[in-house]
């Protein structure tokens, strides 16, 4: 055990497979000399040379397409898009071909795409994007959202492992600033299973990735109130914990689903219909939705901090629910 | 810069120089006659009302797809397009799985999930086409790009059409192969139209084998209609490719000879385009090839075709025999499993 950043855990995990396995490879942009824009590589060249982490023309199709094409040749490619923004750029490649090359032609795309994604410091409408949602809707893509830094090695572990297209979603504003207790030693943390971050009795919170620790100070704020706040954090998306959901609803009566991503057909929109679906007559209230609006990530920091769901619109959020 | 514009085969001797001796010569023969035949089938089966959705062939396309076939080598991999059917037979796809394949049946290769050429053999080194043109071009170059930190002497092989080369994947797959030089081979099968537009309204170039210059590897430009031109282009650039020397783009000019699909009359192609292509037939201008040159005897022709027409007949049955896919198994292979992985051929 030793404390790393969540990105010290992302690169630990990285270069554990890489050292164990042969056939993993990194390509993206910058990832070579350079280290990557947020250096999760830094290192990795003079330790496994140029051909294991290559540094790929600015062309996200090429970084996503030869990712697939050497994963049909029994490589287990790790890309990085350089910002998560820019996976648009290669939205046929994991949607039209690696999402659907299994179901159709029976052969698996292990690869894992690694995408810094999330707002919260000035990247405006290019460089804070949350799109899990989008590829959630895509049958026969994975989406990962690791919210700590042991998830986040045990997550990428468990994603190189897997045998489909894997989106790892690292949110940026957590890389430096989430620090955390995380095994030297190999684990794998399986996907699917949901971590209860905060335990509590009146309500649930249903959130992933940044908007954990969101949802964790507002519980603590209304905790002062009397209102117990149980924070569960969804880790995986595709497949994600139903069962731990619905038995966290019943448990408490009331649900609120928080994410960064915009509101409309986002995925708490998914969660909220299953809560309703199959826990109605548990429910106490409404499921509650906290979201960003339906906008493009503004730039300026007070627009982007009236985007942003802030601590004090989940205290809001919670202290309307209580009230039922 | 103008692009080397590749010589027609003529002499018997200049064939077995480049590795291919008489049972090879009839192979390829057959191996059209095959490809031909199978879409001459489906045409009657559509016809019939047996084939869901809609069809498509790759009729004037044969020398093409079963010239680079041919060249291939066993360990060799590629993703072949919707006028490649020849390639899937040159490499040993059973001709009663594209029936099945076609009739949406559960032992087509894709059982009953996708329709048409779209199929693919891993076992075979091939990999199913998707619908959007061209993705799988910059697939390939990741095959390559597994072979070349490898170091294996491994080849693949990226299809696309003169219209789909307009798209950015054909760009971006063929700047990536030439900044690695990795072992990759470009087909672009310029067939003159994309759907009912003519090549002029897809690229400004006068050939798009012009462009291999823009990405540092060399271009050639074939008759498309010439099997042993295709395949001795093929064969080099495939040499080429494993000797470690980079990539080559290969465009194969013939003319689709039927519409795009079953539903297109291609009424907008001009007759006498037609009539001058039809007379450069390339299955017609092989068979006088064999026999003029190689000496093919009636009786070797005969047994060639009725050969091909058993092969054919048999295979329809059998795929007629193919049960309808269950519909219990919709959900099945979504996602793969890891006991799928690191399978034999999956390498
Ligand atoms: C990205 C994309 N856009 C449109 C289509 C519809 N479409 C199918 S084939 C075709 C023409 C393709 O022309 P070309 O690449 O020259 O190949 P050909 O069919 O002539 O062999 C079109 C427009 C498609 N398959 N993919
Ligand atoms: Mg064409």
């Amino acid at each position: 055990m030793a404390e790393r950043t969540y990105l010290q855990a992302i690169s630990d995990g990285l270069r554990q497979e890489m050292r164990l396995d042969p056939r993993v490879f990194v390509l993206g942009e910058d990832v070579g000399v350079y280290g990557g824009a947020f250096k999760v590589t830094d290192g990795f060249q003079a330790e496994f040379g140029p051909w294991r982490v290559l540094d790929m023309p600015l062309s996200e199709t090429a970084i996503v397409a030869g990712a697939t094409g050497a994963a049909l040749m029994g490589m287990r490619p790790v890309a990085e898009m350089q910002f998560a923004d820019f996976v648009s750029c290669a939205w046929d490649h994991l949607v039209t071909v690696a999402a659907k090359q299994h179901y159709r032609a029976g052969t698996p795309i292990p690869i894992v795409l690694r995408l810094p994604s999330g707002g919260g410091f000035s990247g405006g409408p290019f460089h804070s994007q949350n799109p899990e949602s989008l590829f959630a809707h895509i049958p026969g893509l994975k989406v990962v959202c690791p919210a700590t830094p042991e998830d986040a090695k045990g997550l990428l572990v468990t994603a190189i492992e897997d045998a489909n297209p894997v989106l790892f979603f690292e949110h940026k504003h957590l890389y430096r600033r989430i620090k955390g207790e995380v095994p030297d030693e190999r684990y794998s943390t399986p996907f699917g299973k949901a971590r209860i971050h905060r335990e509590g009795d009146d309500i649930v919170v249903v959130t992933w990735g940044a908007m954990v620790y969101t949802a964790a100070d507002a519980a603590e704020i209304v905790a002062a109130e009397g209102i117990s706040v149980e924070v569960l954090d969804l880790r995986t998306l595709i497949p994600w914990d139903r069962e731990a959901v619905l038995e966290s609803a019943r448990r408490t009566s009331k649900v609120l689903v928080l994410h960064e991503d915009t509101r409309t057909g986002g995925f708490g929109a998914e969660i909220a219909a299953t809560v309703a679906e199959e826990a109605f007559e548990y429910l106490d209230g409404p499921v509650k939705r906290i979201a960003a609006p339906d906008s493009p990530v503004p730039f300026s920091p007070p627009l982007e901090a009236a985007y942003l769901p802030q601590i004090d619109d989940v205290v809001a959020g919670l202290r309307e629910l209580a009230a039922y | 810069m103008a692009v080397r514009e590749a010589e027609p085969v003529g002499s018997l001797q200049e064939v077995h120089d480049v590795g291919l001796d008489r049972e090879d010569l009839f192979g390829i023969y057959r191996s059209m006659l095959t490809a031909r035949g199978i879409e001459e089938r489906g045409h009657i089966l559509y016809k019939q009302g047996k084939i869901p959705g809609s069809f498509y062939t790759g009729r004037g396309n044969e020398a093409s797809a079963v010239g680079v076939a041919t060249a291939m080598g066993a360990d060799d991999v590629g993703c072949p397009l919707q006028r490649d059917m020849g390639v899937h037979i040159a490499r040993g796809v059973e001709p009663w799985r594209i029936f099945a394949q076609y009739m949406g049946r559960a032992d087509g290769p894709t059982k009953g999930r996708d329709g048409n050429v779209h199929i693919g053999d891993a076992r075979l080194g091939l990999h199913a086409m998707v619908s959007h043109l061209p993705a799988m071009l910059p697939v390939a170059v990741g095959m390559g790009l597994a072979f070349r930190i490898r170091e294996e002497r491994r080849v693949a092989i990226a299809w696309c059409g003169e219209g789909a080369a307009a798209r950015g994947d054909a760009h971006e797959g063929m700047n990536l192969a030439g900044v690695r030089r990795l072992p990759v081979v470009f087909v672009i099968d310029n067939n003159q139209w994309a759907y009912s537009t003519p090549a002029h309204l897809g690229h400004a170039v006068d050939h798009l084998a012009d462009r291999a210059a823009a990405y540092g590897f060399e271009g050639v430009v074939v008759d498309g209609t010439d099997v042993l031109a295709v395949y001795r282009e093929a064969k080099r650039a495939i040499d080429k490719a494993r000797d470690g020397g980079g990539p080559t783009l290969i465009e194969s000019v013939t003319l689709r000879m039927e519409g795009h699909a079953v539903h297109d009359d291609a009424s907008y192609v001009p007759r006498e385009m037609f009539e001058e292509w039809a007379r450069r037939d390339p299955i017609d201008r092989y068979r006088t090839w064999l026999r003029d040159t190689a000496a093919m005897t009636d009786a070797e022709e005969d047994e060639i075709t009725a050969g091909v027409k058993r092969l054919l007949n048999e295979s329809l049955q059998r795929a007629e025999e193919s049960p309808q896919p269950d519909p219990a198994t919709l959900l099945d292979g979504v996602f793969a499993t890891q006991d799928e992985l690191d399978t034999p051929h999956h390498k």
